[in-house]
């Protein structure tokens, strides 16, 4: 969906579901992403939708992935680190009637 | 001066208690007026834990919660909507042998008072029912029927029922006087005076200004007590869950959200009406929650809040006719476990007015049984 | 440059945007013991994000992002040289009244305290409700340019640009210069005349007006196609964006699209001043919440100022003299130099914000957000977590839900992760709609909290 306008000054190799993912350092993790070809970040625990970053400002929460364990980071606001893993959030199972 | 407004009872408080009262009598045949001074439910009752809870009360209200049960599973037919109640029972959890012992014992003095609804959990039942419970947890009493609801809108059910019953619900209104005029209560408020022979006190933490206006002197201490909420989960939880050594009271929401409380502690800020939250104290909150459900470490808050609730000093609700004023009616002061009553309290305070009799056990909930206490 | 102040801190400083900064670098030079904390990894707030990196790598970058962009340079550059504090990637999720702030970072939570807060929390864009506007491929024009600012990146493919209000225009200019084509650029039809009688302050008031017919002139000599007078707006698509389908004059276009840029405004970011809660007043002129402060800031509660866009809409410069203005009037409160003193050395500051604050009229009545997305209609989605649709929130107000919390509770508006930011002011335009009130009147959702994402654990471990 976006694409850099110049070669990242130096690379950082992150894993998103488990698959190595070139960014650049000092990139927020929401940016790698929309850099990767495929946007998504988690989907939408109301109706399984899929969502992507919309502010990119910390104010929507639609950026929301798993990093290092952790569910529910919004990663517009996280820097890539080396070795991070990121995971993209499913739908969690709904409790049901 | 305007004119009074007439109506065949006046109810102060629009919450739970206050609707409920309101439509128990509509429905007898009364045209009640509602008066609340925010909006309705804009107390405790929103901001409740929502549990239908039987499990752990104190004996004295065991009856009116057994027979609330059954209005909770009957609420559909009642008022047209079930405010989401989910019968999915309530388990109280024992962290280790001690407790389990008062557990037991808990049960046994239930059921030398006639009722069975409380089951003692060994292991691997505790297990069976709550999968996700720590390890270190030995085992729990349950009660099947209970479950939870959703407070806001148990208040709204109530509350549309009873106007398409005729009553009137009046908004922004607030109470500062009560009179009495050739047997009629003359109730004042910023918007105008109200008129009617019954007069139900259902003030909620503000319970004891209105007793006070009648001449009732209730030591009441208003409480703010703290709930968070997480983002949704997988769903990984169906009962309701408190805990037997430490403060707790924990569900996972239809929605997937999981809803904390259990008791904890904030600030009712200068003004009376807002609240501020000890997040010290909530942290004791979070502990206990990640404790007993490990999964719950990473999960994500939020919201946090806090609701107003009356508490006086034996821990149990003003119920039934005022000592100082015929023809009033108390029914506050819940102490942070009137949701469960709700629909049974409003129905004992119609049958009062209607039949100046009730056939529950209500002496333990005395306006005067404070005597001699000072106020608060 | 420490992380946070070991000793006590004389003023804790929330947001690293001009305001923030300004006032750290200003206070730190009367003597203040300042920590600034801001949830981004760098300084520089929404305008100057990623400034230092573009000024050490990518300078190449500043002839695409404009004078204004650069402009940042200097502010960051005194900010880092000056005593203050600088505690990055820390959110700040709760100030209460007694001046303690709850951090986290790095999975750990904290409470700090401080004699004086200053809130520099900066502005949001404004939500833009329409048909679609959850889908991958639909963003907010300030998330592009943030994109552009902090990573160097541009859309990929194609790109339509829909709304109005200049940061729309600015954008716009910033991705012709990168060489990006626009597919269209869609702005969206609102009543202008009230505008006119704010024109003759406005041009007093610094080179705004300037500035936006350059950028509008940039975009029509690069051969962008504009639509004037949009009516309607709908995002097409299944799993992402496909196309934008438009209406302007009675004719409906569908515009093949990867990426959908939606503007409408910056309004003031009081997600923090309300969980506090600071007293709030509705701008009609804003469309927006803001806290009601004295001109150095002062709220209704002792101790916490606020400056710059969460004050009000004012732009990047009126925010960094309003953050300089607070510094002064912390360092009097704090007894450093006396009310003689702060009003000699604010008078600049005073003189050059009033003026910064007299063209917003004009630009506010420029470009107000078209009505059909303030008050959506019935099936478009309100709120974005919980997926919300304006007719529920209509249903609820039938229902006897007058209020934004009452609503709330009905259909869960504002109850999920993003805790009403980007739902809060279209329900409470909704309500007030729909029962003919004005939004002052309808208030909003009382915001609890954290108000950044804390989990179980992190407040299980509060120090
Ligand atoms: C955080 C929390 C969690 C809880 N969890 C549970 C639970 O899990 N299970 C359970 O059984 N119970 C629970 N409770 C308790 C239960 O919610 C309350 O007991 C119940 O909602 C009380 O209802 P009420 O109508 O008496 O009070 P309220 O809902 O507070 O209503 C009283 C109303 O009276 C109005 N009022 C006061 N003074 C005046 C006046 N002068 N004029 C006009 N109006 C006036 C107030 O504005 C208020 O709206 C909880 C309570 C809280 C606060
Ligand atoms: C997305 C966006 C893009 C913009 N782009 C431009 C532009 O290009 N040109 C222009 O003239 N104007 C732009 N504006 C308008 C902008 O608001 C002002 O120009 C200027 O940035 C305001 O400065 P400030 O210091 O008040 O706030 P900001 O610059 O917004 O700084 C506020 C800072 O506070 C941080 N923060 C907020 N809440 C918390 C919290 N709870 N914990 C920790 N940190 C927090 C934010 O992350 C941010 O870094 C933009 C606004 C937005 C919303
Ligand atoms: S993209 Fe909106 S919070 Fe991250």
């Amino acid at each position: 969906m976006f694409r850099r306008l110049h070669e990242p000054e130096a690379a950082v190799t992150i894993t998103v579901d488990g698959a190595p993912l070139v960014a650049g350092a000092g990139e927020t993790v929401a940016a790698a992403l929309l850099a990767s070809g495929n946007p998504v970040c988690r989907q939408s625990p109301a109706s399984g939708q899929p969502r992507a970053p919309f502010c990119m400002m910390g104010a929507c929460f639609d950026c929301l992935v798993e990093i290092d364990g952790v569910p529910n980071r919004q990663s517009c606001l996280v820097e890539v680190r080396p070795g991070m893993a990121v995971r993209r959030q499913a739908r969690p199972t709904p409790v049901g009637p | 001066m305007t004119i009074p407004r007439d109506f065949d009872a006046v109810v102060i408080g629009g919450g739970l208690h206050g609707c409920s009262a309101a439509y128990h009598m509509a429905h007898a045949g009364l045209k009640p007026v509602v008066l609340e001074k925010n909006v309705v439910a804009r107390h405790a009752s929103s901001a409740s834990a929502g549990g239908v809870r039987r499990l752990g009360r104190d004996p004295a209200e065991i009856p009116l919660a057994m027979a609330s049960i059954e209005l909770w599973h009957s609420m559909r037919d009642m008022l047209g909507d079930d405010a989401e109640f989910r019968a999915t029972g309530q388990v109280r959890v024992a962290e280790n042998d001690q407790d389990m012992a008062k557990l037991a014992e808990r049960a046994a003095s239930v059921r030398a008072l006639g009722y069975d609804h409380e089951v003692v959990l060994d292991r691997k039942q505790l297990r069976r029912l709550v999968p996700a419970v720590s390890e270190h947890c030995v085992g729990g009493l349950y009660t099947a029927r209970d479950g939870y609801a959703f407070p806001y809108k148990a208040t709204a059910a109530f509350r549309l029922k009873a106007e398409a019953l005729g009553a009137v619900v009046e908004e922004g209104t607030g109470v500062t006087g009560v009179e009495r005029e050739a047997g009629r209560f003359v109730v004042a408020t910023n918007r105008g005076a109200f008129r009617a022979p019954v007069l139900v006190n259902a003030a909620g933490a503000w319970g004891a200004e209105i007793a006070r206006m009648l001449g009732d002197e209730v030591p009441l201490e208003p409480v703010a007590l703290m709930m968070m909420v997480s983002a949704r989960m997988p769903h990984f939880l169906d009962p309701t869950v408190g805990c037997a050594g430490r403060p707790l009271s924990f569900k996972q929401m239809r929605s997937g959200t999981v809803v904390i409380g259990g008791g904890y502690r904030g600030r009712v800020a200068a003004d009376g009406e807002l609240t501020e939250l000890e997040f010290r104290r909530l942290a004791l909150s979070a502990r206990t929650a990640a404790d007993i459900f490990p999964i719950m470490r990473d999960a994500t808050l939020v919201r946090c809040w806090a609701g107003i609730e009356g508490f006086t000093p034996d821990d149990l609700p003003i119920i039934g006719p005022s000592k100082a004023a015929p023809g009033a009616l108390h029914s506050f002061g819940f102490c942070g476990h009137g949701f469960q009553l709700g629909p049974i309290v409003g129905s004992i305070t119609a049958q009062l007015v209607t039949q100046g009799r009730t056939n529950l056990p209500i002496e333990a909930f005395r306006v005067d049984r404070f005597a001699g206490q000072a106020a608060v | 440059m420490s992380a946070i102040n070991s000793g006590e801190i004389d003023l804790a400083v929330v947001g690293a945007g001009p305001a923030g900064l300004a006032a750290a670098t200003t206070a730190a030079e009367l003597g203040l013991a300042v920590s600034v904390f801001d949830e981004n990894a760098t300084p520089g707030g929404q305008i100057y994000r990623g400034i230092e990196a573009v000024a050490a790598k990518r300078g190449a970058d500043f002839a695409v992002l404009g004078d204004a962009y650069r402009a940042g340079e200097s502010i960051v550059r005194d900010f880092r040289a000056s005593k203050a504090a600088y505690a990055p990637n820390t959110g700040v999720w709760l100030v209460q009244k007694d001046r303690q702030l709850g951090i986290v970072r790095d999975g750990k939570a904290g409470m700090v305290a401080a004699r004086r807060v200053l809130i520099a929390t900066g502005a949001q864009e404004r939500p833009v409700p329409i048909p679609g506007w959850t889908l991958p491929g639909v963003m907010l024009a300030g998330a592009a340019q943030g994109l552009l600012k902090s990573a160097g990146m541009v859309p990929a493919g194609p790109v339509v640009l829909a709304g109005n209000g200049p940061l729309l225009y600015q954008l716009a200019a910033q991705l012709v210069a990168a060489g990006v084509k626009i597919a269209a650029l869609l702005e969206t039809r609102s009543e202008r005349a009230a505008a006119l009688p704010h024109l003759p302050a406005a041009l007093m008031a610094g080179n705004y007006l300037a500035k936006g017919l350059g950028l509008i002139a940039a975009v029509k000599r690069a051969g962008v196609p504009i639509r004037r007078g949009v009516t309607e707006l709908r995002a097409l698509g299944c799993e992402r964006l496909e196309a934008v389908e438009v209406a302007a004059g009675g004719r409906t276009e569908r515009i093949d699209a990867a990426l959908l840029c939606l503007h409408q405004g910056v309004v003031a970011n009081v997600q923090l001043s309300l969980a506090i809660p600071l007293k709030h007043e509705w701008s009609a002129a804003q469309r927006c919440w803001r806290p009601v402060v004295d001109q150095w800031g002062n709220s209704d509660v002792e101790g916490i100022a606020v400056a710059g866009d969460c004050a009000g809409i004012g732009g990047a410069e009126a925010a960094a003299h309003a953050g300089r203005i607070a510094a002064f009037e912390a360092a009097r409160a704090l007894g450093r130099i006396d009310a003689a003193a702060r009003d000699t050395h604010a008078a600049s500051d005073l003189a050059a914000w009033r003026r910064h604050l007299r063209a917003r009229p004009f630009l506010d009545a420029l470009y107000p957000p078209a009505q059909g997305l303030v008050v959506p209609a019935d099936d478009v989605p309100v709120c974005r977590c919980e997926e919300v649709t304006a007719g529920q929130v209509r249903d609820a107000v039938r229902q006897g839900g007058t209020g934004p919390n009452q609503v709330k509770s009905f259909t869960r508006s504002g109850m999920g992760p993003c805790q009403g930011r980007m739902c809060a002011l279209t329900v409470s335009e909704v309500i007030a709609d729909a029962l003919g009130k004005p939004v002052a009147e309808i208030g909003t959702y009382r915001i609890r909290p954290p108000i950044k994402p804390l989990t179980v654990g992190e407040l299980a471990a509060l120090e």
